[in-house]
């Protein structure tokens, strides 16, 4: 591998011809470049995507300051070079490399690859091949950094079983030391990879894929997922934190524009809200919120810390953030008259969020977003979010009254049960939105209607039923081409190939790792960026492995089937998201569960946690043990 | 108050354009706990005035900036106190608080000089040579972005070495930057026939017209 200095030397004389060569250039303030002989671990963290879209990933923000503060690692970073760099890197011969130290991914002693989505799979190969490293975990042995992944993503590891030596599942705040700890001793003694993976396997949330078999059906679902050494579990149980660590504040500073450049601090983890198509929704479960001392002064350090000028307050539903109105003054106090642009994103649609809106933003420009995700009663009800329309009505009255002209609408197709009157009621809803509009501002009021397509995502009570056919999402997006045609209404909506791409790599299976590999072959990569997605590539890819996409995402999946997923838990039981299922058949909403508890398992799954935490901040209810509620009845 | 801040901008800085190096300038103030003033108008931003830009991979030993501070004349911040808040690449070289309504910094530059430093050698006599034919030639027709210009009379001082020591490595070059008569080490360079790919180039002065 070359050294720094060559991969430096080499760099200068190809920076010019690449668009933004800042991007590949590091150097932005909060970075962090330690000695690299000063430390026994060395961790690179990989978000495979442009450093545009990286830079401000929070999640690897955290991790790089975490492994950063002990002495005894030190962790830099990478992201995916575009297409024009890519190809100036393998014509000089420069493999992919830290921002930090420019060191060749392949001289650290961890890569860390984070993947909150699925389309991201083919840019993870194609930077593990860039960096020089076999692509298969079985393929590497310990001259070879050790690859992990973590996020969302992860929560179905299977599809990139083949290429991953560890998955972190759940939060990475508190497993990424352990994992720092089993790597330093390996080093000091065994010098064995297979060692390694064996005490990995033993660390909570830790799954080591090559110690785990598969069996198959004579219908191609899954038969039984089997340890086949002692120390890995059946079952692999996430990590969480009982007790969310203090924010982190020194956020790097890109030296180029990027999409998001501002700091962020998360407010709250997790969601009571209980929506059957989300998520983040079940596996970031329970709720566990910040104080908003904790809050504002992590805000402050980060704005100190960074000079800027934008803050967003994160959370899966910020409505649901018990002190909402306590944040919000505090915050427009603190910082009245500095310019700073304030963020509060994933708002109830209720007149309280006009209100919150209202204190935090002093002009009216941009637009105000609202998710109703479905237009009708009946499909709110049986996605769990719901909304009667009077409600959403008097908001929007209410936003365009005080003087927002535009209104974004989320909304999602596909759901199920779904027909052509369901999507026939989002031209009719956003039609009754716009005219409250008019009413309110005249020729100047806006809609925006987003309107993507439902995934089934896996570990949700929805997880049994089947994606749209590209023929039904063909047709429900030209009805609301056709019908949504007005100068003050604007559409957008996801290409139906894009959805089928991550349906297939969401609710995939281990045989999913070879088409992903097929179609990386087949030049896909950068699958998230519509113009670079090559349906093509996969269509063969399935083809070539004589596999039927179809299988894995037309098919209502049978009560009893075992999921190639059944093995990664994040502590909801799979009885109760069936029972949520079928309560969704018959229409019937499930409270939020701040005030009753569902038992939807992660009190007992999480039972020592509990004890140890009984405090304010982690916001399942006081459940009464089933001996002693009988005594009351 | 009105702040002229002269610095150097290098290492990974010398891929970060103009529009960035105004953010750049924006985020390090504040983080130095400066208030910067305010453009009025509909989408306000901060008033910060840059001499001139530098070409994406130059780096630039004493570029200028002007910015605009809430604070005034008596608390000058210190050279130090902005040092500690500047990304890496970033020297902060000299503040001064100078006259609020003299007139735009961009206005007043009238050339700039650069030194060229060659990565590969090349045949000192032939690089001689190729410079003496261009100051003997009476004008260099050239076009850029589909306009011709003569590069030749944009041309004010062009040797070798770097100004006190001889050398077939260096060349400097001394062009003109008035408005609408800018002289560009690049174009230069290709009719020198030295390709950029080939060397490093460092703007080492810029030179204003006394108002």
């Amino acid at each position: 591998m070359l050294s720094p200095s060559e991969i430096d030397a080499r760099l200068e004389r190809i920076l010019l011809k690449v668009q933004k060569p800042g991007r590949y250039v590091g150097g932005e303030f909060n970075s962090v470049v330690k000695d690299w002989d000063s430390v026994k671990a060395r961790v690179a963290f990989i978000f495979p995507d442009i450093y545009d879209i990286g830079v401000s990933n929070l999640g690897l923000q955290i991790l790089y300051d975490l492994v950063n503060q002990r002495p005894d690692a030190l962790a830099e970073r990478a992201y995916s070079p575009w297409i024009d760099m890519e190809e100036q890197m393998r014509i000089s011969g420069i493999p992919l490399y830290s921002l930090e130290s420019k060191h060749a991914l392949a001289d650290f002693d961890v890569l860390g690859f984070s993947i909150p989505y699925e389309t991201l799979y083919t840019n993870v190969l194609n930077a593990l091949a860039l960096a020089g490293i076999p692509l298969r975990s079985l393929d590497r042995s310990e001259i070879h950094p050790l690859v992990i992944a973590g996020g969302h993503a992860c929560f179905n590891p299977e599809p990139m079983h083949a290429f991953m030596d560890a998955f972190v599942i759940g939060e990475g705040e508190e497993v990424i030391g352990e994992i720092i700890e089993a790597v330093k001793q390996e080093k000091r003694k065994s010098k064995n990879r297979g060692g390694l993976l064996r005490s990995l396997a033993e660390i909570s949330g830790v799954y080591v894929p090559r110690f785990y078999d598969v069996t198959y059906l004579d219908d191609g679902t899954v038969e039984a997922i089997t340890p086949n050494v002692s120390e890995a579990p059946q079952t692999i149980l996430k990590r969480m934190l009982a007790q969310l660590p203090p924010p982190p504040t020194k956020f790097l500073v890109p030296n180029i524009d990027i999409v998001h450049n501002r700091v962020a601090v998360e407010v709250m983890r997790g969601c009571t809200r209980g929506c059957r198509f989300c998520q983040a929704g079940m596996i970031t479960r329970p709720v566990r919120e910040r104080g908003v001392d904790e809050v504002v002064a992590a805000a402050e350090a980060a704005i100190q810390s960074t000079g800027v000028e934008e803050l967003a307050l994160l959370s899966l539903s910020s409505s649901d953030y018990t002190p909402v109105l306590d944040l919000v003054t505090a915050i427009g106090e603190k910082f009245a008259g500095r310019h700073l642009t304030v963020s509060l994103p994933s708002l109830r649609i209720d007149t309280v969020s006009v209100a919150l809106m209202e204190k935090l933003k002093e002009r009216r420009s941009g637009g105000f977003t609202l998710a109703p995700e479905a237009a009708s009663e009946r499909m709110r009800r049986i996605i769990n979010k719901y909304i009667p329309d009077e409600q959403i009505l008097s908001t929007v009255r209410e936003i365009y009254s005080r003087g927002w002209p535009t209104i974004k609408l989320y909304f999602m197709i596909g759901h199920p049960s779904e027909t052509l009157e369901d999507v026939q009621a989002i031209v009719d809803l956003c039609k009754r939105v716009l005219a409250e509009g008019r009413r309110a501002l005249g020729g100047r009021a806006r809609v925006h209607a987003g309107v993507s397509t439902f995934i089934p995502k896996p570990h949700t009570p929805f997880q049994w039923v089947a994606v749209d056919t590209p023929q039904q999402i063909r047709l429900k997006q030209d009805l609301l081409k056709r019908e949504l045609r007005d100068r003050n209404i604007k559409l957008s909506w996801t290409e139906p190939d894009d959805t089928l791409l991550e349906a297939w790599l969401s609710r995939g299976d281990r045989r999913l790792a070879e088409v992903l590999f097929t179609a990386w072959q087949k030049g896909a990569k950068f699958d998230a960026w519509g113009d670079q997605m090559r349906f093509g590539a996969w269509q063969e890819a399935f083809a070539d492995r004589d596999l039927d996409p179809a299988f894995y995402t037309h098919r209502p999946r049978r009560p009893d089937e075992i999921f190639p997923w059944e093995h990664i838990s994040d502590a909801v039981r799979k009885n109760y998201l069936f029972a949520d299922y079928q309560k969704s058949l018959a229409g019937e909403i499930q409270q939020d569960c701040r005030q009753n508890c569902h038992a939807c398992g992660i009190l007992p799954a999480f039972a020592t946690e509990r004890r140890e935490h009984p405090g304010l901040y982690w916001k399942c209810p006081e459940v009464k043990s089933p001996q002693r509620a009988k005594v009351h009845k | 108050m009105r702040v002229r801040i002269t610095f150097a901008k290098d290492g990974a800085l010398r891929y970060i354009g103009h529009l960035d190096l105004q953010h750049l300038w924006e985020w390090t103030l504040r983080r130095a706990g400066q208030a910067l003033i305010y453009s009025q108008g509909f989408h306000p931003s901060p008033k910060i005035q840059i001499a001139a830009a530098l070409p994406l991979g130059f780096s630039g030993q004493a570029e200028v900036v002007d910015v605009w501070l809430e604070a005034d004349a008596a608390h000058l911040p210190s050279p130090d106190s902005l040092q500690s808040a500047a990304p890496p690449g970033l020297t902060v070289l000299a503040v001064e608080a100078v006259d609020e309504r003299g007139p735009a910094l961009q206005t007043r530059v009238e050339a700039a000089e650069y030194l060229v430093t060659l990565l590969e050698p090349v045949e000192a006599s032939d690089l001689e040579e190729r410079i003496a034919a261009v100051l003997a030639a009476e004008s260099l027709p050239r076009e850029r972005r589909g306009k011709p210009y003569d590069l030749r009379a944009l041309i004010e001082m062009l040797e070798t070495g770097t100004g006190t020591v001889p050398s077939a490595k260096h060349i400097r070059m001394r062009l003109a930057a008035r408005e609408g008569a800018t002289g560009r080490p690049e174009e230069l360079l290709d009719v020198l026939g030295i390709p950029l790919e080939m060397v490093r180039v460092a703007r080492t002065h810029l030179i204003f017209r006394k108002r």
